[in-house]
């Protein structure tokens, strides 16, 4: 076993420094990485490249980098819920690439898998494939789009075991699978860490090779953007 | 005139036995409630989960189990969770039947915007781009026109494009348009709508042959 526990967070973000592009997993506030934003808020890093599906509620989440300044471009699909975000986007403090959900996640998976671009079909003939090569196959229009570079992926997990290996719960496995192992390194934060050989081989989500630090993650708030409920009869 | 609820009601009529099925944010998420119960139907949701269900009991929320819209959500018996590369993976790959979705624009060549308005409103597309570039079968669910009365069935989409010649069927408050042949053709009216207030509220090339009937609901 090729042991990646680390027993800091201060450990598991070692490198992380301004300028850099990081991935972070989640979809809206559900499966974030909490308590690396946290650090990264603490670290104070600034200039740095986000590749996550959102940017998170004004307090919560990425808004809290924002907060602070600290992001100079967010690569996104769906901004809608930070008011923050929009007014340094209008403002043009902040530099915003808008891509297609399924092309952010296959540019992720691209990363991991050593392909180094795709074609699609999302995004042909509107802006977001201006200046990018198109072909046609089997008589329809693709887009050449091309996989992320990235210092630091930031991932959060339900459980995993020192080995690095990762099982998630429900929609929060969303990005966080196609980012591990896309980034130079990986950085897993999981609410159970075990020790090897707890967790069945058969029920792995993500191999412990595409992370290269994991740690035991504290005070998930896993704050609920849209709680909605129907009455009892 | 139809009001949302109505949209959605004449929209699930469209959902057949054994469809997958994602819904949109908005009008297209009603749809679910409108579905036969005697037929075989799982709804998908981008964030990744098929089979999804009713919203939860108060108390009964888990923060894990959303949909594409952060509502929490559950699950039904059958269902499935998996990461957003194999979510758009049944997307692009077509092996989701039917997309509906809403609109701010649909054009007569089969256009449609819904992501941007330029220097007023830009949140993202999300998975609105694949979805439309992809599915077989989209119907569009939006109010004929805008809150000024402007139509918003056109000849040609004045916003940023989501997708291009993609729209196959449009229900409106007033109206189920099909998208072919560079127009609009009127299939069926709202309950009470006359095909001239039809005429009128639509700005694109409009298709009129033989009786219109009235959509039974």
């Amino acid at each position: 076993m090729i042991n990646k526990k680390v027993n800091t967070i201060q450990e598991a973000l070692q490198g992380v420094k301004s300028g850099m592009t990081l991935m972070l997993g989640g979809f809206g506030l559900c499966g974030i990485p909490e308590n690396a934003i946290t650090e990264l808020v603490k670290l104070g890093v600034s200039d740095l490249t986000c590749i996550s599906n959102n940017a998170g509620v004004d307090d919560f989440g990425l808004g809290l980098l924002l907060q602070q300044k600290q992001i100079k471009k967010m690569i996104s699909s769906y901004v809608g819920e930070n008011d923050e975000f929009e007014r340094q986007m209008l403002s043009g403090e902040l530099e915003v690439e808008l891509t297609p959900q399924g092309t952010l996640a296959e540019k992720c998976r691209a990363a991991q898998a050593g392909f180094p671009a795709f074609y699609t079909p999302a995004g042909y003939g509107t802006e977001v494939a201006e200046g990018k090569e198109t072909r046609e196959f089997d008589g329809k229009m693709y887009v050449l789009e091309s996989a992320y570079k990235a210092d630091f992926s930031f991932v959060k997990a339900w459980k995993g075991d020192e080995a690095g290996n990762l099982i998630f719960k429900g929609t929060a496995r969303n990005f966080n699978p196609c980012m591990c192992g896309a980034a130079n390194i990986t950085v897993a934060e999981v609410e159970e860490l075990v020790p090897v050989g707890e967790l069945d081989p058969n029920q792995i989500h993500i191999p412990g090779i595409f992370v290269q630090r994991i740690f035991q993650g504290n005070n998930y708030e896993k704050r609920i953007e849209q709680r909605t409920v129907r009455q009892r009869n | 005139m139809l009001d949302k609820n109505g949209i959605a009601k004449r929209i699930a009529k469209e959902v057949q036995n054994g469809y997958y099925v994602n819904l949109g944010i908005g009008i297209p998420t009603l749809v679910a409630n409108f579905v036969r119960d005697d037929i075989e139907v799982e709804f998908q949701s981008e964030n990744g989960v098929l089979g999804m269900g009713p919203f939860p009991f108060e108390g009964e929320e888990d923060a894990d189990i959303i949909n594409a819209g952060k509502q929490t959500i559950t699950t039904l018996p059958g269902a499935s969770f998996f990461d957003s590369a194999t979510s758009f993976s049944m997307i692009r790959g077509q092996h989701v039947h039917l997309t509906i979705l809403g609109a701010m624009e649909v054009a007569e060549n089969g256009d449609i915007a819904n992501w941007k308005i330029p220097g007023k409103m830009v949140k993202g597309m999300g998975g609105a781009m694949d979805l439309v570039a992809s599915a077989e079968n989209i119907i569009v669910a939006m109010m004929h026109t805008n809150k000024h009365g402007d139509s918003k069935i056109l000849k040609k989409c004045t916003l940023p494009l989501t997708g291009v010649g993609c729209v196959k069927k449009v229900v409106t408050n007033l109206a189920v348009l099909e998208v072919k042949n560079n127009a609009f053709h009127l299939i069926e009216r709202a309950p009470g709508v006359s095909v001239e207030e039809i005429q009128k509220a639509t700005e694109g090339t409009l298709v009129v042959e033989g009786n219109i009937p009235e959509m039974i609901l």
